[in-house]
């Protein structure tokens, strides 16, 4: 008899509306931040340096969370930062995921050659040090939104693969997809129909965990100035900026590093929490 | 009476060329049950799946025939072999946890041969698939149509897969040890069930399993393997009376019995281990010959 194990409904949960929200908002500013930025995040003010946020003595109204050292207001430059946060998220965390997990379903369910080449191919991937990576082919590519895309794809495709190939390999050992292949798939078709549905909870978990990686790295590159050029206000121009006055002005710091933070966290908690509602087993 | 299933001389070698199956012959009949018994690694699941063509990427077919309904299959081009066992032919797994897929209702996959390989209309698979579940006694069948694999009991999907191996009326049905997953209490249901359901659409079936037991209650013919070699081949009476190989001697008598269930086992004495070791290294001489 059919049981109860069906009707079993889990409660969405704290984690997925909390880290839900935040990203729902971080897209929301990122789309409307001309509306809802209250300066213009390039415009400079020398008068205006270094101004507190609003509940500090000594801030100047309209600046909400103060200025930094030149003057621009931090929650402007914070606003307009998502829109390239969340374009490197998207974008890189996609084709990143698109290239990583086709490799690993290849790799893990066609097994022999194709495992041989892919496999090799990840583990001599690995051993290169991914930050200085990223660097070196930014510096061959020339900085600019879409370098940092290619970096982030470069470096973190292998995430994908090695996951991808082991749980394909254990889906393919199973039972169901021989009997797929008694009632004529062909190979191919037994991985699209097959096994893929049954891998994409993790391929999605990983995707969503790649976009917080995504946000970091490119966090990371802006550190070191080889990010988008450093008119475009990102977070982690910003949190570089920051860092050589966090003395005199530590909001150019904070502010963005707890934005920062807190997007990598959600997108990490959003990824489990999807996966929990994927998975038919756990469903 | 013809022949649904005829294996001749069939060898099965590791990519290395160490042997998995040798020169192994078989034949099955439109209504018979055929059992394939051995110990573990004797090769008798081997069988099974050569003739489904998924054999572990490991393992290749070296020489032989596999005559399905007449065609000889290893002769036909890939694409070919696949949908003539498609529409031919079908398994029973051994572990209906893992056979069914986890992320699909139950009824696109019982009704997925029918329509891609027989190209029915999808309404009329689906009702075809009500009546079956209905055949293998499975109450409410249309929730569980509905129903993901993960919320039915082990017993219910092997059910479900029985029903979905008969879909299409296949002519050869291979039972890869129907009821090892199973608690002893569903086994018998289930071995039940498959005997009625291969009497009523008149398959022929290859029945593969280590439990004498069950051979003795379902099958008419069978053969005892060794090492991926066919050391006895029997119909059931004479067998359970006077099996003639001293291995296939020593494996009946091997049998736990319920009737004593306080002898201790007794394991087939090295002397016939030996025997046979030897039979199959003077086969691999005469066949390397």
């Amino acid at each position: 008899m059919r049981d109860a194990r069906g009707d079993v409904k889990r409660p969405i949960g704290l984690r997925l509306w909390l880290s839900g929200g935040w990203l729902t908002l971080l897209v929301l500013s990122a789309v409307f931040a001309p509306l809802i930025a209250p300066k213009d995040p390039l415009m400079q003010d020398l008068f205006l340096g270094r101004m507190p946020p609003f509940w500090m003595e000594g801030s100047e109204p309209g600046y909400f969370l103060g200025t930094d050292s030149l003057g621009r207001d931090v929650l402007s430059r914070m606003l307009y930062g998502a829109r390239l946060a969340l374009i490197v998220a998207l974008v890189a965390g996609t084709i990143t995921c698109v290239i990583g997990a086709t490799l690993g379903l290849i790799a893990g369910y066609y097994r022999g050659w194709p495992d041989r080449i892919i496999s090799r191919f990840v583990d001599i991937w690995m051993a290169f040090p991914p930050v200085l990576f990223a660097i070196l082919l930014i510096a061959v590519l020339g900085p600019g939104l879409m370098s940092i895309i290619i970096a982030i794809v470069v470096i973190d495709w292998t995430r994908f693969a090695r996951v991808v190939r082991a749980e394909a390999m254990s889906q393919g050992a199973m039972d169901y997809v021989a009997s797929a292949q008694v009632a004529g798939r062909t190979r191919f078709g037994t991985m699209l129909t097959e096994i893929l549905p049954n891998v994409l909870p993790t391929i999605v978990a990983l995707l969503t965990l790649e976009m917080g990686i995504a946000v970091i790295v490119e966090a990371i590159l802006s550190f070191v100035n080889l990010s988008i050029s450093t008119d475009s206000p990102t977070w982690g121009g910003m949190i570089s900026e920051g860092r050589t006055s966090v003395h005199q002005a530590w909001w150019v710091l904070v502010f963005p590093l707890i934005t920062l933070f807190l997007t990598v966290l959600s997108f990490s908690q959003l990824g489990e929490g999807l996966k929990d509602r994927f998975d038919p087993v756990l469903r | 009476m013809s022949s649904y299933l005829t294996i001749k001389n069939l060898t099965v070698r590791l990519k290395n060329g160490a042997p998995i199956l040798r020169a192994v012959s078989l034949d099955v009949a439109a209504g018979q049950v055929h059992g394939l018994v051995g110990e573990s690694g004797a090769g008798k699941s081997m069988i099974g799946k050569a003739v489904l063509g998924t054999l572990p990427r490991a393992l290749q077919v070296t020489s032989g025939e596999i005559w399905l309904d007449g065609v000889d299959l290893l002769s036909l081009p890939a694409s070919e072999r696949r949908r003539r066992i498609g529409a031919t032919a079908a398994l029973i797994p051994q572990d209906p946890l893992t056979a069914l897929n986890p992320s699909k209702r139950i009824g696109p996959q019982i009704t997925r041969r029918l329509v891609d390989i027989l190209g029915w209309r999808k309404q009329d698979a689906e009702a075809r698939a009500l009546d079956l579940l209905g055949e293998v006694h499975i109450p409410d069948p249309a929730r569980v149509m509905r129903s993901y694999p993960h919320e039915l009991s082990g017993g219910m999907r092997q059910r479900i897969l029985i029903a979905s191996a008969f879909a299409a009326e296949p002519k050869l049905i291979i039972a890869d040890e129907p009821t090892t997953a199973l608690d002893v209490t569903v086994q018998k249901q289930i071995l039940r069930l498959i005997g009625e359901m291969q009497a009523r659409h008149n398959t022929a079936l290859l029945f593969v399993t280590h439990d004498l037991g069950v051979v003795s209650k379902v099958c008419d013919t069978l053969s005892v393997l060794y090492a991926g070699k066919v050391v006895e081949e029997a119909r059931m009476q004479r067998f359970f009376m006077r099996p003639i190989h001293p291995y296939s001697a020593a494996l009946l008598a091997a049998t736990p019995t319920y009737t004593n269930p306080d002898s201790s086992l007794t394991p087939v004495p090295q002397t016939v281990t030996d025997a046979v070791e030897r039979e199959v290294r003077e086969h691999d001489l005469r066949a390397g010959a």
